[in-house]
């Protein structure tokens, strides 16, 4: 490179954390921006890509349907129930599948040592991992989510509040933002385990497999792990139920319902201070 | 004599080659462990409320759920196997060197990927199976004859499974890409092999299909022999059946792409 870019003379300028967010989500926004232009390059591979990607998640509800085809009822919540809780789930997962989901790569690319040449841009590495190879086409996942969601709130029969409406949009996005976290603290847990992708995919993919389903299905003792431990209840089962008029399996008030937000903001929090540790915690391969 | 031991030793290297990776082993066992403890209660509802739910009792339910966890990644309903590295090979040009070797594709790439088979069986097949047995009540066999009758419909199913996605790659010679017809192979694997729901629950003609389909050779018919829900003999002939017809097909493909090769120079 001949004549040092303007960057190298300071490379590192002091930042308070508002400023670091600022360069993180102009960077994600730039690369996001180069991936889907380089996207669009072939569209008839994009529309199909994403059209695959609409289908491989819809399977998931073709399998419901084919459950109430046999039954009335599971864990005594009806077809649209159900179609409401996946439809949340789906949706919210599915907008940080849109965000982050490339960052299930990043266990490679700490072995393959190609993460080095993220380490010495100037920008956030969690956003130049988080926007590296941005998949436009999984918008597939998204507006499969919300088509079940709207099914499911055009044939539900509920007594509808202002506090209600207002729900499910928040819902859908603070349940993203918890998904977010969740991918972010399992790239983190990358830098220690490597290869361990897997691990994390049965937290997301697996994570809102569960939430499809009411609280009812499972043994109590999972619905304390995903309410206290890891907090996915707060995507769509605790408002959720709220909104349908359903008890909560466990005794909790009712205030709880209006919570996701500040869960999803605690989530970020300790996600990110789970990705400061691991990003410390990083040797380069060296290769 | 000779061609047997090589493909015997391309088998143990597809076995050694997956027996490597022993972080992603363990992490595929816990998320096969997690994605199985999800289902287990997503069966106990079903079959609370429609015992018998596809002639299956609560306890077989529940086995077929963990049997088809320990048998995903054996019979790899998602693909990702072999396949992915022969469709690149196919896209750089690489396959002509393994033409030129005095060994036959097809055959070289059925020995790598049945020791491939073989080491998720242990390695990822196992400990999901043993946790599911520990915390639920599964109605597994302790006949030993009817575990190897089992393994007999595992490995014609690693055939079956490996058939189809040697076609898949061959596709790889006239679209050069094969993401599209990857994905597709995936989805239907997953709806087809019984993965979602088992196919006996699959509701009238649409069961009547998938049950006929080489998908349900995969999970299904192995799962149901375990079971003692279906003929031994009888499934063995219906996999046979479908591995020979999908073979026969991945050698034609084969010869017809080996003259459409275009060797690049440089």
């Amino acid at each position: 490179m001949s004549g040092a870019p303007e960057w190298t003379a300071e490379p590192f300028p002091r930042q308070g954390p508002y400023e670091r967010l600022c360069d993180g989500l102009r960077a994600y926004r730039l690369i996001t921006a180069m991936w889907m232009r380089s996207t669009m390059a072939y569209r008839a591979s994009f529309a199909m890509t994403a059209l695959g990607n609409f289908a491989a998640t819809a399977l998931d509800f073709v399998a419901i349907l084919l459950m109430f085809s046999q039954v009335d009822r599971i864990g005594g919540y009806g077809l649209p129930e159900v179609a409401f809780l996946y439809g949340v789930a789906g949706t919210a997962f599915g907008l940080a599948d849109l965000a982050l989901g490339s960052m299930d790569r990043l266990g490679r690319r700490v072995r393959d040592g190609t993460l080095d040449t993220l380490l010495v841009r100037p920008a956030p590495v969690l956003a130049q991992v988080a926007a590296d190879r941005f998949a436009l086409r999984r918008l597939g996942r998204i507006v499969q989510g919300l088509l079940v969601l709207g099914y499911a709130l055009a044939v539900l029969d509920i007594q509808w509040t202002p506090l209600k409406v207002l729900l499910v949009p928040v819902m859908l996005l603070s349940g993203g933002v918890i998904f977010s976290a969740v991918f972010v603290a399992g790239a983190a847990f990358q830098f220690v385990a490597q290869d361990a992708s897997e691990v994390q995919n049965s937290f997301t993919y697996g994570g809102s497999t569960l939430l499809q389903y009411p609280p009812t299905v499972f043994a109590k003792d999972m619905v304390r792990g995903v309410t206290f431990v890891l907090p996915l209840a707060f995507v769509n089962w605790l408002p959720a139920l709220y909104v349908l008029g359903r008890p909560y399996p466990l005794d909790l008030p009712a205030w709880v319902a209006f919570t996701p937000p500040l869960v999803a903001a605690l989530c970020c929090a300790l996600a990110g201070i789970a990705w400061r540790a691991g990003l410390r915690a990083y040797r380069s391969t060296g290769s | 004599m000779g061609t047997a031991r090589l493909y015997a030793s391309v088998a143990a290297g597809g076995f050694r080659r997956y027996a490597t990776y022993r972080v992603a082993t363990a992490a595929g066992v816990f998320t096969n462990t997690v994605f199985g403890l999800i289902l287990a209660y997503i069966f106990i509802a079903l079959w609370d409320t429609r015992p018998h739910l596809g002639g299956y009792d609560q306890a077989q339910a529940l086995s077929y759920v963990w049997l088809s966890q320990a048998l995903l990644m054996v019979v790899a309903v998602m693909g990702g196997g072999f396949e992915d590295e022969l469709i690149e090979r196919i896209r750089t040009g690489d396959i002509a060197i393994d033409l030129y070797r005095p060994a036959d594709l097809q055959l070289w790439w059925l020995a790598q990927d049945m020791g491939r088979a073989l080491f998720h069986l242990l390695g990822r097949g196992m400990v999901p199976l043993a946790f599911g047995a520990l915390f639920f009540d599964l109605a597994l066999p302790a006949d030993p004859l009817t575990w190897l009758a089992f393994l007999v419909a595992v490995t014609l199913g690693v055939v079956v499974g490996f058939s189809i996605r040697f076609l898949v790659a061959l596709s790889a010679f006239w679209l050069l890409d094969g993401v599209g017809v990857s994905q597709l192979t995936m989805i239907a694997g997953v709806f087809c092999s019984g993965m979602l729901l088992p196919l006996n629950v699959f509701p009238g003609t649409l069961g009547e299909v998938v049950r006929a389909l080489p998908w349900s050779s995969l999970i299904q018919a192995p799962v149901d022999v375990l079971l003692g829900t279906a003929d031994p003999l009888g499934t063995y002939a219906f996999q046979a059946a479908w591995a020979l017809v999908l073979l026969t097909a991945g050698r034609l493909l084969q010869s017809a792409a080996t003259r459409r090769v275009v060797v690049q120079g440089g």
